[in-house]
């Protein structure tokens, strides 16, 4: 688990400075903090900064095939390394590591980019292949490690953080507006998409070369979902005897690591069966982490405690206060690199920090489970709402809302008008977005507060449209829960939960998360099963809560959902934080000029003077002040903090001419 | 007596942060996206207490809410129905 960078020249060779690639370098420290190297020739350079987790002391990056005309840096962890090893083994392949790293360099001489279809893990990789002048970039299938690119001249630029590629001086750095209407409409940018202008996500599940002038971006994977005539046969026991099976699998491979695995748990049913079937089958001596809050609405201390309890495993807990939280915010935005629309990432980035400083590297999560086994109220809300679209008129239809919403739905009035809302849009069930629009165009509302610069640079774009274009073939033959998971995942998990509230959270403090739930085969497993048995009647998650009915307690199987989420307005204005005052004050608002500074300054005044602050108004609040934090931190005031250089443990030059322009901690290979 | 006027100084400063040029007596405020369902609440909430009197939950409904004719309507009947009462 590490960060990865470099610099490729496209046209002609030309030298390399490792002055820069080791400032671009110096950005990941954070993600790799054991040790460095660098490969460098008269075609490229890349670095790799290292988060040491297999073979710890013989896995130094950049690492080479036999005959060293392959190079590799590697951002992840391929879970079945150890079954890949072996056939490479068999088919002549020598190996001088003991890492996952050297894995992929030699599936990826025997199988080019089909490799891909090999692994099983969480990965960004870069291979250069000097022979053929060839450089081949990929991730994971859903985006759990990153990686961004952007051409500036004669040179293709990548880094796993956008930090990182700021760190060249040579590129220019501005918001693009286009993103930031994306933000504020799905909570993140669209797959390929950042909050800044030329700087490209390689979108999940996807590959990019570059051999000459010849640059190929390609999708090898998508999230799935069967046509009825391509679904499971199996009953819903043999579905939950197999899904089990490989779920145990996916912890058994992901407990696979030279340094000690702990486990989140919040309480919810998700990270309780994760820590229960690791406990229970793999590790008896486990530890496990929590989020406490000061907030008494958003804590789930009450279910930690019991599991914690019940299985004996070691437990420490952070306590997320309004002050902490409200005083992180800039920090956990340097690490987002986007702007967030709610405040869950900072108890999360706080977590984090606990973890490592108890000496873990690696954590567990439950992350996926809500997405592929259909736990969401939104897919709830979407079978309620098709099947009221049958009848619009129906006045019994609509009261299943209640089921979900029992808390809402008992004070009348709020009935009533929440009724009004899940009623827009009834009338159309056959669009795309028909589970998703009604949330995205309310989101979509805080855009009423940019600056004419922003509209006026966005008025003829269609977000919707973008997204429209790019939905695989087959989504509008799926069934209406299939598009909304659909949407669901390819959006907001993996651009948002995966990198805001997942990888970036967790590796500012140099930690690694797996996330057995998404585990490709369960996914496309999951993917074959019919939707009536992914949610039954109402009931979410059928097929989970019937793997784990025999070991969780049914205080935890049949509890309330809990959405996880953190406290805005109490975080943000009550705690007098000069920041917020600065960033939200007439003259940063004028002088940034993305937002409109007297509408601002009105929804600042009245979620000071109201007791009750409506969702709205916290959201747009933390979408505005986010997006001016990130404006100052990337933008205007990049290199106002100081981050050190890497210097590198280990340098393989084989530049044509010599060049002394570095130094490094050991030995330079030529 | 004309509701109007303060009803729309209202939903400018609550709603629209003070940008209220594309609003005219008839927009529909759940069209435009202008209110959404807890907007709904802050402004039953606003005129139960400003003009005294009570809105019923049966009377939530776009017909009595959704365009400023129609909340100055609404009131109207309101309160000429409760002077009736007494």
């Amino acid at each position: 688990m590490c960060g990865i960078t470099g610099i490729l020249n496209l046209t002609e060779p030309n030298i390399i400075s490792v002055d820069v690639i080791s400032k671009m370098s110096g950005h990941l420290n954070h993600r790799g903090p054991n040790e460095s190297g660098l490969y460098i020739d008269d075609w490229i350079g890349i670095a790799q900064t290292r988060l040491s987790i297999i073979d710890l002391t013989g896995g130094t990056q950049p690492i080479h095939n036999e005959d060293k005309t392959l190079w590799i840096v590697f951002n992840g962890e391929i879970y079945n390394y150890i079954e890949l090893k072996n056939s490479l083994i068999k088919l002549g392949h020598k190996f001088y590591t003991n890492t996952d790293t050297e894995i992929i360099l030699h599936l990826y001489e025997e199988k080019q980019e089909n490799c891909l279809h090999m692994l099983n893990g969480q990965f960004a990789f870069t291979i250069w292949d000097s022979i053929n002048r060839k450089i081949f970039i990929a991730r994971d299938r859903v985006g759990k490690k990153p990686l961004y690119y952007t051409v500036c001249g004669d040179q293709f630029i990548f880094a796993s953080e956008i930090k990182a590629i700021f760190a060249n001086n040579k590129v220019k750095r501005e918001l693009d507006a286009k993103g930031i209407d994306q933000v504020f409409t799905f909570w993140t940018t669209l797959p390929g998409r950042t909050s800044f202008k030329d700087i490209k996500e390689l979108p999940a599940g996807s590959y990019l070369s570059i051999t000459g002038n010849n640059v190929i971006v390609k999708q090898y994977w998508d999230f799935d979902f069967a046509l009825p005539n391509e679904l499971t046969n199996c009953n819903s026991d043999e579905i939950t005897s197999y899904s089990k099976e490989l779920l145990l699998d996916s912890i058994g491979i992901r407990l696979r690591a030279d340094v000690p695995v702990g486990c989140y748990l919040s309480g919810g049913l998700d990270s309780s069966g994760i820590t229960t079937f690791v406990k229970n089958n793999f590790n008896n001596q486990l530890n496990t982490f929590g989020i406490r809050f000061e907030d008494v609405d958003f804590d789930e201390g009450q279910y930690q405690k019991e599991m914690v309890s019940k299985l004996h495993v070691e437990h420490k807990e952070i306590l997320a206060t309004n002050k902490n939280i409200g005083e992180l915010v800039p920090e956990v935005i340097w690490h987002t690199e986007i702007p967030l629309l709610r405040l869950s990432p900072v108890p999360l980035y706080m977590l984090s920090e606990l973890v490592n400083q108890s000496g873990f590297r690696v954590v567990l999560t439950g992350e996926g489970a809500d997405e592929i086994f259909g736990g969401y109220n939104i897919f709830r809300e979407t079978l309620i709402r098709s099947f009221w679209a049958k009848y619009p008129n129906s006045t019994m239809r609509p009261r299943l809302l209640d089921k979900l919403y029992p808390y809402i739905f008992k004070d009348k009035r709020s009935k009533a008008t929440l009724n009004s809302f899940f009623k827009i849009g009834i009338d159309q069930p056959a669009t795309p977005f028909f589970s998703h629009l009604i949330r995205w165009n309310n989101t979509a509302r805080i855009k009423r507060f940019f600056s004419e610069n922003i509209t006026s640079s966005t008025q003829d774009y269609d977000t919707l449209l973008e997204l429209k274009d790019n939905l695989p073939e087959k989504f509008n033959k799926w069934d209406a829960l299939s598009k909304a998971q659909y949407l669901e995942m390819k959006i907001f998990m993996s651009d948002y939960l995966l990198s805001s509230q997942g990888d970036r959270v967790a590796m500012a403090h140099s930690l690694e998360i797996r996330m057995p739930y998404l585990d490709y085969r369960l996914i496309e497993f999951m993917g074959k099963v019919p939707s009536y048995l992914k949610i039954r009647g109402l009931n979410e998650k059928f097929i989970l809560k019937k793997i784990y009915k025999d070991v969780l307690p049914q205080s935890i199987l049949n509890r309330p959902k809990h959405p996880y989420r953190a406290p805005i307005k109490n975080s943000l204005l009550n705690k007098n934080l000069q920041y917020v005052d600065y960033y939200l004050s007439d003259e940063k608002l004028k002088s940034y000029n993305l937002f409109n500074h007297s509408m601002v300054k009105i929804l600042k005044d009245k979620l000071t003077k109201s007791e009750n602050s409506s969702e709205f108004d916290n959201m747009a609040l933390v979408g505005i002040l986010t997006t001016q934090i990130l404006n100052d931190r990337f933008i205007e005031n990049f290199d106002a903090h100081m981050i050190k250089p890497s210097i590198f443990d280990i340098i393989f030059d084989r530049r044509s001419t010599t060049h002394y322009d570095y130094h490094s901690k050991k030995q330079n290979y030529s | 007596m004309d509701y109007i006027k303060e009803l729309k100084e209202f939903v400018i400063n609550n709603f629209m942060f003070g940008q209220g040029d594309s609003l005219e007596n008839d927009t529909d405020f759940f069209d435009k996206g202008i209110i959404d369902s807890t907007g709904t609440l802050e402004l039953v909430s606003f005129i139960e207490e400003k003009y005294n009197i009570s809105v019923l939950d049966n009377e939530l409904i776009k017909e009595n809410l959704s365009s400023l004719t129609k909340v100055d309507e609404y009131i109207k009947k309101k309160l000429a129905s409760e002077s009736d009462n007494h």
